[in-house]
């Protein structure tokens, strides 16, 4: 589903990504670990070219998102994101954050995009928040709006941009709930987590990124249990 | 003759009650007219900036913009209104729409400036959200940034209203009758300045005033507003 071919990026003089091979395929769920500035994040962010690559390919559904006369909105919307800090629209109630881009993007009219979304809301147990706005709600609330507002354009795939560190502790298990639910209906997913219980729980493969590059891969097992490289078997001492 | 045998001499038994009340309303259609013009042109601006400043395509446009702003915010408006009045327009004598035009495209170089803190103070992650949803830059600016950039600046606005609506006072320059030429007019025909003066001294006070308490009441709902959200 997705192909990454050699994925570079530099900031300025700063190499963040160092040619990142992998492939994710449907109903993939893939965790990506990894010490911080280890470009976990920019490596997903390229993958819907939020950030742009600077060299390599990023292949999704056959097309190469970094060329430059492709059509970047069409692919975005079969890619749903979740963002560390929500970036839910405040100034929306959350059908309004729901429907807004459905409706916008002709997807559905606004009855169907209303439906759709009240049909989601009540499977991560927030119906009856509809009409509230955002910071009425609690950080955990908000992500698993923000998780229901990218499932509302049903994206192929889903990134997860560390869902769960701003989040206070007790509101960490109730947004894992609903990502655990979402894998276990086959949604492809890649994961970026500082949540190891999760990863080992719920991929099917997990990256360990170090200095920009995939320093080691396999299932959780293999990740987990059996850390080949120095590198990876240090970041796991300090972490679990 | 007291004061206020002379206001009732001259406004009432004269008449010249229609003249201030006919300035009284150009002077509202100059400055709303000017404030709607200026705010689009200004949010044009805004929005081209946003966008042009990683963006070399547009460097172009952003140059034009750069250039208008200079250029109008260098010119005294009055200097501005003459050029328009009698040059650029010189065919035309319809002076209050010459007017709106001219302070409206005053306004729009300081609103620009305006938006665009608007604009810068809401949040990327916002954009980068309606980005990831599948939106265009413009379909994002539109649903999802603008309307926040204007919640931030609508105090600004409304003191944008008030220097407008004092500055159009000068539009007696170009043959246009608003609130303060009305005065003028008046103290030519009767003789007497005090009495049109005040008048016209305590009119635009009035108006300042009531824009303001309005300006409060806003800023207090708005506040109302983040209260209720944070709880």
């Amino acid at each position: 589903m997705i192909n990454v071919v050699n994925l570079e990026k530099h900031f300025g003089g700063e190499n963040v990504l160092n040619g990142i091979n992998t492939e994710i395929s449907k109903g993939d769920v893939v965790c990506v670990i990894g010490p911080s500035g280890s470009g976990k994040s920019t490596f997903l962010r390229c993958l819907n070219m939020l950030e742009k690559p600077t060299g390599g390919k990023i292949i999704f559904e056959g097309d190469d998102l970094t060329d430059k006369h492709i059509d970047l909105n069409a692919h975005r919307q079969k890619m749903g994101m979740v963002f560390q800090q929500f970036n839910l629209f405040p100034h929306m109630t959350i059908m309004e954050n729901l429907t807004t881009a459905p409706v916008l993007l002709k997807k559905r009219t606004k009855q169907q995009a209303q439906e759709k979304a009240l049909e989601l809301l009540s499977r991560v147990g927030l119906a009856d928040r509809a009409g509230d706005y955002p910071a009425q709600l609690s950080g955990g609330q908000q992500q698993r709006v923000a998780i229901v507002r990218a499932l509302c354009m049903e994206p192929d795939v889903m990134l997860f941009d560390e869902p769960t560190s701003a989040l206070d502790p007790e509101m960490v298990g109730e947004v894992l709930d609903v990502m655990k639910e979402l894998a276990k209906e086959g949604m492809t997913m890649v994961v970026v987590t500082h949540e190891m219980g999760f990863a080992r729980e719920v991929a099917n493969r997990v990256l360990f990124l170090a200095d920009g590059v995939i320093a080691e891969e396999g299932t959780p097992e293999e990740v987990f249990n059996h850390p080949q490289s120095e590198r990876l078997q240090s970041f796991l001492a300090k972490v679990l | 003759m007291t004061f206020f045998e002379k206001f009732y001499a001259i406004f009432i038994e004269k008449g010249y009650y229609t003249l201030m009340l006919d300035g009284f309303k150009s002077t509202i259609i100059i400055t709303l007219g000017a404030l709607a013009i200026g705010f689009v042109i200004g949010t044009i601006i805004a929005v081209i900036k946003y966008f042009g400043d990683d963006n070399k395509a547009m460097r172009p446009l952003v140059w034009l913009c750069d250039l208008y702003t200079t250029v109008v915010r260098g010119i005294p408006v009055v200097v501005l209104l003459l050029i328009f009045f009698f040059v650029i327009f010189a065919s035309s004598s319809n002076g209050i729409a010459i007017a709106t035009l001219t302070f409206g495209i005053n306004s729009g170089a300081y609103m620009a400036e305006l938006v665009r803190s608007g604009l810068n103070a809401v949040n990327i992650g916002q954009m980068e959200a309606g980005r990831s949803l599948g939106l265009s830059k413009l379909q994002t600016m539109r649903k999802i940034i603008l309307p926040q950039a204007i919640r931030y600046i609508l105090p600004a606005i409304f003191n944008e209203l008030i220097a407008l609506l004092k500055e159009t006072s000068v539009a007696g320059y170009v043959a246009v009758i608003d609130l303060t030429r009305a005065g003028t007019l008046v103290r030519n025909n009767t003789y007497n300045a005090v009495v049109p003066l005040t008048l016209v001294a305590v009119v635009y006070l009035v108006l300042v005033i009531l824009l303001t308490r309005l300006l409060k009441l806003l800023e207090r709902r708005l506040s109302n507003n983040d209260k209720r959200r944070k709880s």
